[in-house]
């Protein structure tokens, strides 16, 4: 064991070394940030599209003496019921406050402006120009910002307030919430890191490295070594991407969802989340180096790298389809499969405080970690190197067969 | 301050390993269908140089393999440096594979302290050690040269340096001078010859009997897997009777009766099989005859014309078109 244990660290320090100072680690790095800044950007033209297509502009074509009341009463709802829910005002020119006027404005629109509806008439006897569809949801607007005007201003009624502790099922609901986030980003991460082992052994395979390692060290340690010198690549990974989001969330103010916290409290929670993370990346990424490692060049790594992305997500759609289901076969399926057990079991830890699942679970996983390496490490033997005794074994079990049904 | 870089000499705290170092009984290999080596013994002493030798697709990579369990043998056993898994005595063992493998991103430095290091040699050690070596053998400019950048001679070097930084006991060479120049094949047989000299056990294998001629004491024949001859190159001579030949003024008299039986004539030459009597008998008979004896010489075979007797001429001729290949 000793011995493992020392050339498992030899090959991963190498392997770690090798990847962390190579330039491809800085685009590596760098990968996450690309799809943020576009999702960001694309995110930021949509919800413009989206403000104007909830906010619509309304033409006011009145007095102006009752322009200025209908703002005001504008300006007094949108401090109550938020400025995004009332449609904009923009008073009408004078000399445009005319049916010709009010017909072009509603169909070419007017300074760079497309106005949805004309408000015209006077406070007491208003007339809402727009589609049916406009008309309809938003005359009532209309109506409470006309009552408003005519009425002064509005104020609303004082409330005594009690707070009450959240129900049962609405914490359970929002742990279900805190659960599945966990889950989806347990699997973003896992499915972003874990499929690059799969290219692990092609470097040693094609540089014929590989001869030197096998005649050194167990293929178990070199799988072993490998596995671990690619979890501490996607921890640094993980740690930058994570400082860089602490840092702009610090830095731009923004307000994070409020989640519920999670049934083992929230430091544990963390405990468990990094665990979890490193148990689902050890299970797949034995299991894909061992795949990898059949693989007899990069274009065969890449032709897997499919089916490997879709097992990966058959495993989250098992745990997550089985979130709302704690205790029941199914979810119990999930925990002990062990491919989804990290997702089920980090689910788990947001909705149910108990904490011996989790030992048990996590040496379950830790065991099947062991069994895959050895079972990939055998497989690695005896395909790639051509090794082992299978065909003589087989043979001389089909003659001790013989042996006892024909008896000589 | 001065780095030891000699071969290792025996080390009184490790347990005695008896005569042999490598002592393999039955070695069988299959891939497939094919029976890659079939029934192979090898016994190779301790301290000393053995070579394989045999034309390619004869096993010799496979038993290579099979002794440093890199492969399992279908059926055999091999005892290594008196253990029957190797990869237990791994860190007592260099080997230097047929084809060539390094990290091309990797300092030459570190590529032979990281070959110590999967033996067990700490890397600090393996990095003063690797700097020693490689000044030794005259690369002390290219220490911190990235492997892609070294020549290919320099970087069969390097690796070669990996294989014995962590001082191995028993060294495996397979094909160790393909793609050497002369200069370096003869600066390899001198580093053999050193490891060997202090007590290290070489075994390598080639198909240019020429080296195994000048380096080995003892050698192991392979043919389609099989070895039929295991021993003392001596020996493998041996297995051949010197030739003579005979040149007479004369061709014809009553003496052409006291010519061995299977004597070739070719104009005044006679070429026969030293016979076990010696040749004093004939002479007698061909001074007495008046043949006019004009030269005598006794030929001892060399390796090659036992590997023939040995392996059989197809064998032979296969390793001839090898060796014109290399040199083509």
């Amino acid at each position: 064991m000793k011995r493992l244990i020392q050339a498992s660290w030899v090959i991963a320090r190498r392997d770690f070394t090798a990847v962390i100072f190579s330039k491809s680690f800085i685009f590596f790095l760098l990968g996450p940030f690309f799809p943020i800044l576009i999702g960001l950007a694309a995110g930021g033209v949509g919800s413009q599209v989206a403000k104007d297509i909830n906010q619509p502009v309304i033409a006011i074509a009145m007095a102006q003496a009752e322009v200025d009341a209908l703002i005001t009463a504008h300006h007094g709802l949108a401090d109550q019921l938020g400025s995004g829910n009332l449609p904009f005002l923009a008073p009408l020119a004078k000399r445009d406050q005319n049916e010709a006027g009010i017909a072009q404005l509603l169909n070419q629109g007017s300074g760079g402006k497309n106005y949805m509806g004309v408000l015209s008439g006077s406070l007491d006897h208003p007339h809402f120009t727009a589609t049916p569809t406009d008309v309809a949801r938003w005359q009532g607007t209309v109506g409470l910002i006309l009552q408003h005007a005519r009425d002064g201003q509005a104020k609303p009624a004082r409330l005594t307030l009690t707070n009450i502790k959240a129900s049962d099922s609405e914490r359970n609901t929002s742990r279900l919430v805190t659960a599945q986030l966990a889950q989806m980003i347990l699997f973003l991460l896992t499915m972003l890191l874990a499929g690059m082992v799969l290219s692990n052994l092609v470097e040693e395979k094609t540089n014929k490295i590989i001869e030197i390692l096998a005649a050194s060290v167990p293929i178990d340690a070199i799988f072993l070594g490998k596995l671990f010198a690619m979890l501490g690549m996607a921890f640094i990974g993980i740690s930058v991407w994570f400082g860089a989001g602490a840092i702009a969330v610090m830095m731009t103010d923004v307000n994070l969802p409020l989640l519920a916290t999670p049934a083992v409290s929230w430091p544990l929670f963390f405990v468990l989340a990094i665990t979890y993370f490193t148990t689902a990346y050890l299970l797949l990424g034995s299991l894909f180096l061992g795949i990898g490692g059949m693989a007899s060049s990069v274009r065969e790594v890449q032709t897997l790298s499919m089916p490997v992305t879709m097992a990966q997500l058959l495993f989250f759609f098992l745990a997550s389809f089985t979130v709302t289901k704690t205790g029941e076969p199914i979810e119990l399926f999930a925990v002990l499969f062990p491919f989804s057990s990290p997702f089920a079991m980090l689910a788990r830890a947001a909705q149910e405080a108990a904490l011996w699942p989790h030992v048990l679970a996590l040496l379950w996983q830790v065991m099947w970690t062991g069994l895959i390496i050895r079972i990939g490490a055998r497989l690695f033997r005896r395909n790639v190197l051509k090794s082992g005794r299978m065909r003589v074994k087989r043979r001389s079990l089909l003659a001790r067969l013989f042996k006892r049904n024909h008896p000589v | 301050m001065t780095v030891d870089t000699s071969p290792p000499t025996a080390d009184p705290s490790t347990p005695a390993l008896g005569d042999l170092a490598i002592d393999a009984r039955g070695l069988i290999k299959n891939f497939d269908d094919f029976r890659a080596v079939d029934g192979v013994d090898l016994q190779v002493r301790t301290g000393s140089i053995f070579g394989i030798l045999g034309p390619n697709g004869a096993g010799k990579t496979t038993i290579l393999r099979m002794l440093l369990g890199i492969i399992e043998p279908d059926d055999g056993q091999r005892i290594i440096l008196g253990s029957e898994n190797p990869l237990k005595v791994a860190q007592h063992v260099g080997y230097l594979p047929e084809e060539r493998g390094l990290y091309p991103g990797m300092k030459a430095v570190e590529a032979i302290a990281f070959m110590g290091a999967l033996r067990g040699l700490p890397l600090k050690e393996g990095r003063k050690r690797a700097r020693a070596l490689m000044a030794e053998h005259g690369l002390g400019y290219a220490m911190e040269r990235q492997i892609r950048q070294l020549s290919k001679g320099m970087a069969q070097t390097v690796q070669l340096l990996g294989t014995i930084v962590h001082r191995p006991r028993l060294i495996v060479l397979d094909e160790p001078f393909s793609g050497l120049d002369a200069l370096n094949q003869q600066k390899l047989e001198r580093m053999i010859r050193a490891q060997a000299d202090a007590g290290v056990t070489v075994i390598f294998s080639t198909h240019v009997i020429a080296h195994a001629e000048r380096l080995c004491e003892e050698i192991a024949i392979i043919t389609g897997g099989k070895v039929p001859f295991h021993g003392k190159v001596e020996t493998a001579r041996d297995r051949l009777r010197p030739q003579v030949r005979l040149e007479t003024r004369e061709l014809d008299g009553p003496w052409r009766a006291a010519l061995p039986p299977g004597t070739l004539p070719d104009g005044h030459y006679w070429h026969f099989t030293l016979p076990d009597i010696g040749v004093e008998p004939l002479l007698r008979a061909l001074i007495e005859g008046d043949a006019g004896i004009l030269s005598l010489s006794i030929e001892r075979p060399g390796l090659h014309d036992a590997f023939v007797a040995i392996a059989g001429e197809a064998a032979a001729a296969e390793l001839v078109r090898e060796q014109d290949e290399k040199i083509a």
